[in-house]
């Protein structure tokens, strides 16, 4: 009896929560998509979301790329090592690690810090204070975070498969002795626009993920302290858990057609 | 004439504890409401259900004759766009500078241009006593009783109908008591603003109120006039008004009486 209680228990809570999650989509999309939109904040939290996440994910990529060079180099057969090292860090790259990895950086420090912000707002009812002040908090608060982090996202996920590759490149040219000028061809040949343009898309995706997660997660926490600290747990795990969950669709989608 | 604003038989319980049990209550146009009530016996929770912050579970709330409760965003907004509200704790926007918080929903709403709105926002920090000094200042520069202030000064900054204080004069000073006391005063008969302010103060009580409603319980269970007030032989508005420890006021549950004794008890 109690066993199906707490598995009840358990359905509900979740079914609840998958419930007020997509109201909380649904609003956000319609308030991304009606007017006022204020592009003042957009730009300030394009600015906070992307310029700022750009060393984080610049500093993972460099190393991943590395530390991919070495893997491939040692764990394939050495012969012809130079063709499949650098082959194999740019598909790497830019099909998975660029877009996962950023977005898992980016959802630690951005879905964190925006959980934080509009948490301590309903906890100090200062969300309340903007619909009695005729502002849609969806419009004010969610959408500008939104929109930002959907554009910043392919633009950081571009920006880490350039870091990436290079890192890669890095540790081509100076542990294994590649020649610098075949590895940049043989790169350049072998990735195809749509090797790139399948991580931007991507990259997108988790940007709206993670800002989404950061703001639904602030918006309904209570309880003071604890509880804003708990939203920000919350919309961290979450974020990085759709993020994969959302990476695996996609690739399946994207790449078995 | 309808009321301006009218409860019937609201009722409102978080989880298993009912906060507001039939709260019947009316404001006329151009009126001044006190609402008086022990700590906790749900005044934050009866004004946030006429603004809408919280849905009551059951029971009507009209505002000028207009049901509210259930009514979609767009509906509450033309309602929103009338009322000014001064919450408990100030909740001023942190992110931004005072003049900003004052003038926030000329700014957003009306458009209004940058010097304009900072014209705005001193003349309203000028009726709560305060300085152009503070305009660029954060909000988390700010003293106690200034943050209340600039609160109360963006409630009457757009010179709402209906404007409703959560304990205005908390924490300020006895003199800063009667500036807050006398601008509330002003906002009904120079603004014709209808106002509802909830306190413990009752010098405010008798400055501020045309009317005086005591809320214990999760009902109204007084109402009247201030002479009325005064005059009142009702045992719990007494209690209440003379600040007793002992009579019919049960607090947490517990009678006063027998809580002021514990040793007896034991
Ligand atoms: N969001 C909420 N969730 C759960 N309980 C709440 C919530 N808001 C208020 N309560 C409860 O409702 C009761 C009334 O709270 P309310 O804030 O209205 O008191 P109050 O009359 O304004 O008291 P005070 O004079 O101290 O401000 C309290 O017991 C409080 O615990
Ligand atoms: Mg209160």
């Amino acid at each position: 009896m109690t066993f199906l209680a707490t598995i009840g228990t358990f359905f509900l809570a979740f079914f609840e929560q998958s419930g007020r999650l997509s109201v909380f989509v649904g609003q956000t999309l319609a308030a991304m998509l009606r007017p006022p939109i204020y592009f003042r904040i957009i730009g300030q939290q394009i600015i906070r979301i992307g310029y700022f996440s750009l060393p984080v994910v610049a500093l993972t990529s460099f190393f991943t790329g590395g530390a991919l060079a070495i893997q491939i180099y040692y764990g394939g057969n050495q012969f012809n090592s130079e063709a499949i090292v650098s082959s194999i860090v740019a598909l790497g790259i830019t099909r998975e690690l660029g877009p996962v990895l950023g977005g898992l950086m980016v959802a630690g420090r951005v879905s964190a810090a925006i959980a934080a912000e509009i948490g301590t707002m309903r906890v100090t009812e200062q969300i309340d204070a903007l619909t009695t002040l005729s502002t849609n908090p969806h419009k004010y608060l969610v959408a500008p975070r939104v929109i930002a982090a959907t554009i910043c996202m392919p633009v950081l996920a571009l920006v880490a498969d350039i870091i990436g590759i290079f890192g890669g490149f890095v540790v081509g040219t100076q542990s294994f002795g590649f020649n610098a000028a075949i590895y940049v061809q043989r790169t350049i040949n072998f990735l195809s626009v749509d090797d790139v343009t399948s991580g931007l898309i991507k990259a997108a995706v988790f940007g709206f993920i993670i800002a989404i997660m950061g703001c639904y997660n602030g918006y309904y926490s209570k309880g003071g302290a604890q509880g804003v600290g708990r939203a920000t747990t919350n919309a961290v795990v979450s974020a990085s858990i759709l993020i994969l969950a959302a990476n695996y669709l996609m690739t399946a989608l994207l790449f078995s057609a | 004439m309808t009321a301006k604003i009218a409860l019937s038989d609201v009722h409102k319980s978080f989880g298993t504890k009912a906060v507001l049990r039939g709260v019947n209550l009316q404001v006329e146009t151009g009126q001044s409401l006190v609402v008086i009530g022990g700590s906790g016996s749900g005044k934050s929770v009866m004004l946030k259900s006429i603004l809408g912050l919280l849905t009551p579970d059951s029971g009507s709330i009209k505002i000028d004759g207009r049901e509210t409760v259930g009514l979609a965003r767009r509906g509450r907004a033309d309602i929103d766009h009338q009322v000014g509200m001064l919450f408990q704790n100030g909740a001023l926007f942190d992110s931004l500078p005072v003049w900003k918080n004052v003038a926030f929903r000329a700014i957003q709403n009306d458009g209004m241009n940058e010097s304009d709105a900072r014209d705005l926002a001193v003349d309203a920090l000028k009726r709560v006593e305060l300085g152009p000094e503070l305009l660029d200042l954060s909000p988390a520069a700010l003293s106690g009783g200034m943050h209340k202030r600039v609160g109360l000064a963006r409630a009457i900054a757009s010179k709402p109908e209906i404007i409703f204080f959560d304990e205005p004069t908390t924490g300020l000073d006895p003199i800063m008591t009667d500036v807050i006391n006398h601008l509330i005063r002003n906002c009904v008969q120079e603004l014709g603003s209808t106002t509802v302010t909830i306190t413990h103060d009752m010098t405010s009580v008798r400055a501020i109120a045309d009317k005086t409603a005591l809320l214990y319980k999760g009902e109204i269970i007084w109402q009247g006039t201030t002479d009325e007030l005064e005059g009142s032989d009702d045992p719990f508005l007494n209690q209440f008004i003379n600040g007793l420890a002992h009579g019919p006021i049960e607090v947490e549950g517990q009678k006063l009486d027998s809580a002021a004794s514990p040793i007896e008890a034991v």
